[in-house]
């Protein structure tokens, strides 16, 4: 059984103009100790999905149909004291911007050893010494003296690396990190990647990596998951997605990433810009924009179809090959 | 720690410096006072002389010189009106004035910090909607208009409550009191909470706007994501942040009360500071008026540098002894 499971949901935010659909059916599953990338431009609804999993959706927005399930338990209709004991303890999150995300008034011990204490049997002495561990095991330089600090005594990177700990110290098996590098030097993001990438796979723990960066998920990723106008597009092993991309925007995505060692060729932009939320046409979210689209794209939706290591949704898959 | 005390310190001197310069400019346009001090019948001769005694004939600088030396030691001259020491004026009448601020204070903070909780964690409750509307009114409507609603309500028609005067005192010396006797207790309540409306309302409002703007902080969201229990999150995780800035404002407000107390105690014949301040007024005596000002700056910027003191305390960015971000 796969560790989590999200079976056709649909994310909606209720409007003036009626309701707004920020993903609009997106199925997947995610086995124990993978790393899954989910990316897309701004607006594709990465964000949401990660936010529906763990059950923090901004009100008045709403998970409209479909189930989130966990272990086969499903998590998406819980109420709000179950899911909160779920939150943390079973999936964790980590967030864009370690600036904000740790609170100014508290130590950094306080807020590892109250999040632990919430979900673990542990007294205080006991919980003391595992933050300790947890600030060393982020790599934290003097954990014992950095507990006792107050974040803005850190640096960005190493916030995050609180960040992390905070995420990672109640033991989740699941973490939904949105865009946890983008707030940093490029210089830090990949230390903090290789941490993530080390700590989950210790701790045999699942991440849900939610990135607009290719080159993130190039090098952290098992699998990716590409994402359109709150649709999935294309999912499949990190190998096959990056080299030989099976639609058309995802082909796209790969062409606009810059390379090293290969002169002489143009970056290539996507065309056009991705239709709004409200864009009710029947037909494929990307046909206004796609090189090879033809009478039939702009009519009919393409529905996700078995490729290589994973599925497509376009209709010329199956053609070309 | 102690650099920045001294720093506060040097602050509020001069501010207090620009203060009693003030002060000491109403000697100079506020008319005579030899008039009022001495009978209509008085000779030339007398005034003169009067005028030598109260050195009214130095030179401008020397009487500022002097008056700055007597007021650093709390010496504010004689009334003009009752002939006594204003300083001892001002002893009789503060005990009077402290008890009803610190009533109405601790009466606004300890309503006003928890319905502003409540506002914040329900924003959409009816009981909420309703305290909004309220507060609207708290702080709208004049003081003296309420403190005037109050007499006749619980005075005047009710007749549960005395609508003039502290009651029943008990003399401790150096203090009068009017917490020890049943009739100073009640005695206390309509003014303290006409003090207290205005205050109370405006520390609602401010803990509501805070805390509803806490609440949407990335770092509260991180700990519920952590699954942090909604009763630690709200009273643990975001209060602290709250009222760090409510703290600010309130030390601010503690001294508007003083001044507020002047409309509170002529509404309800309170015998404190601002009562003394009004009649001074009403006689143009001059160095009660003096006094008066003089006092209640040095209260606010008390009030003020222990306030900066605390927000050192609360707030761990602010605290002197930095140590500087390092690592990557």
């Amino acid at each position: 059984m796969p560790l989590l499971e999200l079976d056709n949901i649909v994310v909606e935010f209720p409007t003036r103009r009626g309701p707004l659909e920020a993903v609009k059916g997106l199925s997947l599953d995610l086995d124990e100790g993978e790393i899954l990338g989910l990316v897309g431009e701004s607006g594709a609804g990465k964000s949401i999905t990660g936010a529906a999993i763990t059950g923090l959706i901004e009100p008045p927005g709403l998970i409209r149909s479909g189930e989130v399930r966990l272990r086969g338990a499903r998590v998406d209709n819980l109420p709000a004291d179950k899911m909160r004991r779920i939150r943390g303890k079973e999936i964790g999150a980590i967030f864009q911007d370690p600036l904000t995300s740790l609170n100014p008034v508290y130590t950094v011990g306080e807020q590892l050893i109250d999040t632990m204490r919430v979900h673990l049997d542990l007294d205080q002495k006991t919980a003391r010494q595992r933050a300790i561990d947890w600030l060393a095991e982020v790599g934290i330089p003097a954990p014992e003296a950095r507990l006792d600090q107050y974040p803005h005594q850190f640096s960005g990177g190493m916030r995050q690396r609180v960040v992390i700990a905070l995420a990672l110290c109640a033991e989740p098996k699941l973490i939904i990190a949105d865009e946890p590098t983008t707030a940093l030097d490029v210089s830090v993001q990949a230390q903090i990647l290789a941490l993530l990438k080390r700590l989950c796979r210790e701790n045999g723990t699942a991440v849900v990596l939610v990135t607009h960066d290719m080159g993130v998920i190039a090098e952290t990723a098992d699998r990716v998951a590409v994402m359109y106008a709150g649709r999935l597009v294309e999912i499949g092993d990190v190998k096959q997605v990056i080299e030989e991309p099976l639609h058309p925007y995802t082909r796209g995505l790969m062409a606009s990433i810059p390379q090293i060692g290969i002169r002489d060729r143009r970056l290539t932009q996507i065309e056009g810009a991705m239709p709004g939320l409200r864009n009710a046409a029947p037909g494929c979210a990307f046909a206004p924009r796609c090189p090879r689209a033809m009478e039939h794209c702009h009519s009919i939706r393409p529905a996700p179809q078995d490729a290589g290591t994973g599925q497509v949704a376009c209709h010329f898959y199956g053609e070309t090959s | 720690m102690f650099a920045f005390l001294i720093r506060r310190i040097i602050q509020a001197a001069l501010v207090m410096l620009v203060v009693a310069s003030i002060a000491f400019l109403m000697f100079r346009f506020l008319g005579d006072p030899i008039s009022n001090l001495l009978p209509e019948d008085a000779t030339v001769q007398d005034r003169a002389e009067m005028r030598e005694k109260l050195g009214l004939n130095d030179p401008v600088l020397v009487q500022y010189g002097r008056f700055i030396a007597d007021a650093a030691q709390g010496d504010f001259g004689q009334s003009y009106r009752n002939n006594r020491p204003v300083s001892d004026l001002l002893a009789e009448r503060f005990p009077a004035t402290a008890e009803l601020v610190l009533v109405a204070a601790g009466l606004a903070l300890a309503l006003g910090v928890p319905l502003g909780i409540y506002t914040a964690l329900n924003p959409r409750g009816w009981l909420s909607q309703g305290l909004q509307v309220i507060s609207l009114l708290g702080i709208s409507v004049p003081t003296f208009v309420t403190g005037i609603l109050l007499i006749l309500v619980f005075s005047v028609t009710l007749g549960l409550l005395p609508s003039f005067g502290r009651g029943t005192v008990v003399d401790l010396g150096w203090w009068t009191t009017g917490f020890l006797t049943p009739s100073g207790l009640k005695a206390l309540i309509l003014p303290a909470i006409m003090l207290a409306l205005f205050q109370m309302t405006l520390i609602m409002r401010l803990v509501r706007a805070e805390m509803l703007e806490v609440l949407r902080a990335d770092y509260i969201k991180f700990a519920k994501a952590r699954g942090i229990p909604n009763r630690m999150l709200h009273f643990k995780y975001a209060l602290k942040n709250t009222l760090i800035p409510v703290m600010t404002i309130f030390g601010l407000q503690l001294g508007g009360l003083i001044a507020f107390a002047i409309i509170t105690e002529t509404v309800f014949q309170w015998p404190g500071m601002g009562f003394l301040f009004i009649q001074a007024v009403n006689f143009t005596d001059v160095p009660v008026m003096a006094a008066y000002l003089v006092l209640v700056s040095f209260i606010f910027v008390v009030i003020n540098t222990l306030v900066d003191l605390l927000y050192n305390v609360a707030d761990p960015r602010l605290r002197a002894e930095r140590t500087p971000a390092h690592g990557v």
